[in-house]
């Protein structure tokens, strides 16, 4: 009766005891079950986020009980709890200490997880004991949670942890008869290697020997899923020494790939992939990649976000071994209703699959997509399209036609991106679909273009093919109409276009333009490289030599080769020990995006791991271009100086062109970034030559000056005013 | 592995939450939602992400987030797999995994989170297992019997054994197994009526009622593991059918069947799937030829006809054929006329449902569709429904695509030596995916 009444009173009592009181005055009832209830409605409380620590005290005093829902109920509150009163956890301990002693092997267990959450720093001196005694309990499941005890006492306090050798108990747990134990021990064994040094932990930390890779390849069979998994990464992190070895490995981890659970499966091709390496048998290096190509492609049939991981992962495994999946091509194709994310990474892999023999079915699917309504996904598709066409000179003529059909429809965000790709198409084929490409150029007038990169693009083709354009005085009259307002990156290209109309299709209006456009950016554009190029333009143009002037801005441009994204070769090597990781999803390595690991490898290592590859082979390509014109060199003319770096500058600014503020996207090629950077190198290389050669500028500056007019081609001089001759004397 | 799991609502707010390691901030969690909405802007909506160098893994499940959040590099396809494990467990336990059902059953979520991973290592995910030992009910269960503490739950066995997937001292008074080989077709027709891709995910499904511990043998007929053999080594499979990834459930021995193709197990109590496999590119016909048109009077009107012949055997009978023919949104008074099946307007989903109970192979049946479009009609909703595919949902019972036969199911239990009994069901259906592009 009374507990009604009570109860009548929690419903119509007076409000302003609070809710906070009411708990209490639960908490201290004499009857358990309302004792009981008050605790769920405090964890409630605590799960919606109100905070009830100052209820500690109360609900610690339900601790001592037999049943074992509310046990767990006020472990799970001290757990939360018990950083506001680490004083009072201390009366926790006698209980904790008491369960780990229980008959039933469930709370025994329970009472060490718990305590091992409790971080609170005077409880770990009462941790000896009990973790002792469990780590050597007769039931398994005590043992398997005692096992990871280790690690979370370890993250607490490491001192403390090595002093009572729980660290040695842990590994010898590894030799334990029950796999679930074993699979814990390392997984905890794994935990605290991957935060510490070996120098630190003093030699104890898990070596596979013969002995232990026996265990644990028997384990694996035995284990659960996730104990798998902890045993496949060991395994991965091992490094066989011997081919035998190796083999054995493989051999044991293949049936693995049959598992239902998708993580095991990619654990197993990573620890595959790991020690394939060591394999000598060619034969059996083919037989066993063709094993891998139907369990990766069974990562697929998960939900959307696992099937992205995957896929970036896939994007890894395809990058070291290209061949894999070329025949699975149709498992790739997007559905109707993938997110967005997942359409964008298939189509990553389409185009890295792309082969000649299945490339027409490709591109019709890219066409397909291409008329979807999501922009991203149908810019991308275009992009892909320009990619597979590069890539397979069989294909681009079926290439070039869907886009010319594409194009056509006019859709202002596909010619966008159609010309960008129409301009790497022309870079890759410079003769062959000029036919086709011109006439979309001469049908588009600037103005239906919004995007900096594509109009860059546009001014590239028109400057490039001007010969074959029609009506190009009114083409330029549009394209310069706008130019001091303009993005700097379309006025270089609009710069390079115009110059290298004057010197192939000269005519009254483009010497006019150039003019204009010359002094425009000379004395009002402000961005400095606008600045710069103009004046090396006009200096180089006021030489008055016009075959000197179109050896050098019409030198034949590199082929592109490719326009789809590669991974760095040693990041690539990387990236394969870490697949299945967050960097084999960010494609970075780990020390990119993790504080910790960041500060553990000096500033030059991370300077190593992640520039390494590039200026490796910036360095290599550096060497042999230096190589090349050392003959050239030798006899340097002061112009051949400059000579060599505006070549370089022409192929960089048309390089610039191709893709100004998409640095990070897909479209561009390795080849291009090379040539970038390697201008910069050579910007570095060249101070010394520059200087040496100043004098040699300076007369050449004197003439002009004496002059005082500069010659466009020997078409019409033009008076320019002192103020830019001073300028330009400045520059040298 | 995990740092911490919680789960969150669709706005980001959240509902429970599990720390397993204390070393990330809440301010972490209270970022959250402004996190999300920067990624659908500018990655695509992603669902792994970094910030301030603490990695936000989620999936969204009807609604709710699930969410680790780690600082290390950790495995993030595992945990990918422990949230997506953890989705089937829940839903396991409560049937529908919601904001309401979270609410409700706090205690329990928080006891499962605490036995699936321990600081942050995943430890077990099987609901079968869970289930022994983590009840809804157990307090009821334990005021009954909280004086005698010799009654309380122990950890079942099977946790840490080898077989961790079945409890010793099952009984059944009659001993049974039921097979069910369930093939799902997925098929993507482009408007020629050409197939651009096509894949059957076949299982077997089994039901076990079977005391003690028995040792089952099943055996498949040739034809069907031989290709499965070639797939490993040898490019195409002589038979035409090209067998991919045969997966199977943790209790059937693998080194057995890669050494010497047979399947054995000691099969878990009650339902499971034993094994599923994919076969790409089967060299199927269309299983249906349809003939679609529609036309648009002027944006105010729109007829479609749509004509659908069943291509496969006389003798076989599809059952629940539904077709979901797509219409734009928002249209108004829709007429219909057709000989056989029913149709209905699904507003919520812009379609048209055309359904029938059941029909057998080779018949045709045509439809016609008349509609009004909305005043407010833009061009964006008539494009979006002119790229939607027609969906289709059948099942075609005592039949399979890729000739899978059950030659035997041999039950050998070595202590009790029961006579057991073995059914065995085909079933075709469709996939999630089978689309007619128009």
């Amino acid at each position: 009766m009374t507990s009604l009444e009570k109860r009548l009173k929690k419903i119509f009592g007076a409000p302003r005891k609070g809710e906070t009181f009411e708990l209490r005055s639960g908490l201290v009832s004499q009857y358990a079950d309302e004792r009981k209830d008050s605790i769920k409605r405090v964890i409630a409380a605590m799960t919606v986020g109100k905070d009830v620590s100052s209820l500690f005290p109360d609900v610690l005093k339900n601790i001592s009980t037999h049943d074992l829902e509310q046990k767990k109920l006020v472990y799970l509150y001290l757990m939360n709890y018990a950083k506001t009163n680490p004083e009072l956890c201390i009366l926790a301990v006698n209980t904790f200490v008491q369960d780990t002693e229980d008959p039933n092997p469930l709370v025994r267990a329970l009472a060490i997880r718990t305590m091992g959450c409790i971080r609170v720093d005077k409880i770990v001196d009462y941790m000896e004991i009990p973790l002792n005694r469990t780590l050597t309990d007769d039931n398994p499941y005590v043992r398997k949670t005692a096992a990871i005890c280790v690690a979370k006492l370890f993250d607490l306090n490491k001192e403390i942890c090595l002093e009572n050798g729980f660290l040695d108990i842990l590994l010898k747990l590894v030799d334990d008869s029950n796999p679930m134990v074993v699979a814990n021990a390392i997984s905890a064994l794994l935990e605290i290697q991957s935060s510490n040094t070996n120098d630190f932990l003093g030699g104890k930390f898990l070596k596979i020997d013969d002995k232990i890779l026996k265990k644990l390849l028997m384990t694996l069979n035995e284990c659960t899923e996730w104990g798998r998994i902890t045993i496949l990464t060991a395994l991965s992190e091992f490094t066989s020494t011997s081919s035998e070895d190796a083999s054995h490995i493989i051999d044991r981890v293949t049936p693995q790939l049959q598992h239902e659970n998708p993580a095991v499966v990619l654990a197993s091709i990573k620890t595959i992939l790991k020690h394939f390496e060591n394999l000598q048998s060619k034969a059996q290096t083919e037989a066993i990649l063709k094993k891998l190509s139907a369990p990766l492609i069974s990562l697929l049939s998960t939900p959307p976000e696992i099937q992205y991981v995957a896929l970036r992962n896939i994007r890894i495994i395809l990058e070291k071994y290209p061949n894999l999946l070329s025949r699975e091509l149709r498992v790739f194709f997007v559905k109707y209703n993938d997110p967005a994310y997942l359409k964008l990474e298939k189509i990553e892999i389409l185009v890295r699959l792309s082969n000649d023999a299945n490339a027409a079915l490709l591109l019709s699917e890219l066409k397909e997509y291409s008329m979807e309504i999501d922009t991203d996904f149908v810019k991308r598709s275009v992009r892909a399209i320009g990619q597979v066409a590069i890539k397979l000179q069989k294909s681009s003529k079926l290439a070039v036609d869907i886009l010319y059909d594409l194009l056509t429809t006019r859709t202002s965000y596909v010619i966008n991106e159609g010309i960008i790709v129409l301009q790497n198409i022309l870079r890759r084929y410079p003769e062959a679909f000029v036919t086709t490409i011109i006439p979309i150029i001469a049908d588009l007038s600037i103005d239906d273009l919004d995007e900096p990169e594509s109009i860059s693009s546009y001014v590239w083709i028109v400057g490039q093919y001007c010969k074959s354009i029609p009506h190009l005085d009114l083409k330029l009259q549009q394209i310069i109409s706008n130019y001091y307002d303009i993005d700097p990156a379309i006025q270089l290209a609009i710069l390079s276009c115009i110059v290298k109309i004057n010197l192939v299709k000269p005519s009254k209006d483009s010497q006019q333009y150039l003019q204009t456009i010359l002094n425009l950016s000379t004395q009002q554009v402000e961005d400095a490289d606008v600045r710069d190029k103009s004046y090396i333009y006009w200096r180089m143009l006021s030489a008055n030599d016009s075959e000197l002037s179109k050896s050098i801005i019409l030198k034949k441009l590199p082929i592109l080769n490719s326009t789809i994204e590669k991974i760095p070769t040693t990041l690539l090597n990387e990236l394969i020990d870490e697949l299945s990781t967050l960097s084999s999803v960010y494609h970075e390595p780990s020390e990119m995006f993790i504080e910790a690991d960041a500060k553990a490898k000096s500033k030059n290592y991370i300077l190593d791991t992640k520039e390494n590859s590039k200026i490796e082979d910036l360095q290599r390509m550096a060497k042999n271009e230096i190589v090349n014109n050392a003959v050239k060199a030798e006899n340097l003319l002061d112009f051949d100086d400059d000579d060599e770096y505006e070549g370089f500058d022409d192929a960089n600014s048309s390089s610039n062109t191709n893709h100004t503020g998409n640095n990070n996207n897909n479209g561009v090629s390795s080849n291009v970034d090379v040539l970038d950077e390697l201008n910069d190198l050579f910007a570095g290389l060249s101070s010394g030559p520059t200087v040496a050669t100043n004098n040699n500028n300076n007369n050449n500056n004197n003439n002009i000056n004496n002059n005082n007019t500069i010659n466009f081609n020997n078409a019409g001089g033009n008076d320019t005013t002192k103020k830019t001759n001073e300028d330009l004397l400045s520059l040298f | 592995m995990a740092s911490s799991i919680h789960f969150l609502d669709i706005k980001g707010k959240p509902l429970l939450s599990r720390d397993y390691k204390g070393d990330i901030p809440s301010s972490a969690l209270e970022k959250f939602p402004l996190l999300i909405i920067e990624q659908e802007q500018s990655n695509n909506g992603v669902p792994i992400l970094n910030d301030q160098g603490i990695n936000y893994i989620y999936i969204l499940h009807n609604n709710i987030y699930i969410l680790a959040l780690t600082k290390k590099n950790e495995n993030v396809f595992s945990i990918m797999i422990y949230l997506s494990n953890l989705i089937k467990v829940l839903t396991n336990y409560f049937k529908n995994l919601e904001e309401e059902s979270i609410r409700d059953n706090f205690v329990v979520i928080y006891e499962l989170l605490d036995e699936t991973m321990d600081f942050g290592i995943a430890q077990i995910t099987d609901p079968k297992i869970l289930k022994e030992y983590i009840t809804q009910e157990s307090h009821k269960l334990e005021l009954l019997t909280s004086s005698n503490n010799n009654e309380m739950k122990q950890p079942p066995n099977a946790l840490t054994n080898a077989i961790s997937w079945r409890s010793e001292g099952i009984f059944y008074k009659k001993n049974e197994a039921f097979l069910d080989v369930v093939e799902s077709i997925n098929m993507t027709v482009n408007h020629n009526g050409q197939i651009l891709m096509s894949e059957i995910l076949g299982k077997i499904k089994i039901k076990s009622q079977l005391s003690g511990m028995p040792d089952l043998r099943l055996g498949l007929n040739e034809k069907f593991l031989n290709s499965a053999k070639e797939s490993g080594n040898n490019a195409s499979g002589r038979s035409g059918i090209e067998l991919e990834d045969i997966k199977f459930h943790q209790c059937v021995r693998l080194s057995k069947f890669e050494n010497e193709k047979i399947i054995t197990f000691i099969p878990p109590d009650g339902e499971f799937d034993l094994m599923s496999y994919r076969i790409l590119s089967p060299p199927l016909k269309p299983l249906f030829v349809i003939n679609y048109k529609f036309q648009n009077h002027s944006n105010t009107r729109l007829e479609i006809f749509l004509k659908v012949r069943l291509n496969f055997k006389q003798k076989l009978t599809c059952q629940n054929l539904e077709i979901f023919i797509p219409v734009p949104d928002d249209i108004d008074s829709p007429k219909f006329q057709t000989v056989k099946g029913n149709l209905k307007y699904l507003p919520e989903s812009s379609c048209i449902r055309w359904k029938f109970k059941s029909c057998n192979g080779g018949k045709e049946y045509a439809m016609l569709c008349e509609l009004l479009l909305p005043s407010t009609l833009d061009a964006k909703n008539l494009e979006i429904f002119k790229k939607k595919p027609i969906k289709f949902s059948f099942n075609i019972p005592y039949f399979t695509t890729s000739g899978l036969q059950v030659k035997y199911l041999r039950i050998n239990e070595p202590k009790l030596n029961y006579q057991s009994y073995p059914w065995v069901r085909y079933i075709t259906q469709s996939g999630d995916h089978f689309e007619y592009r128009v």
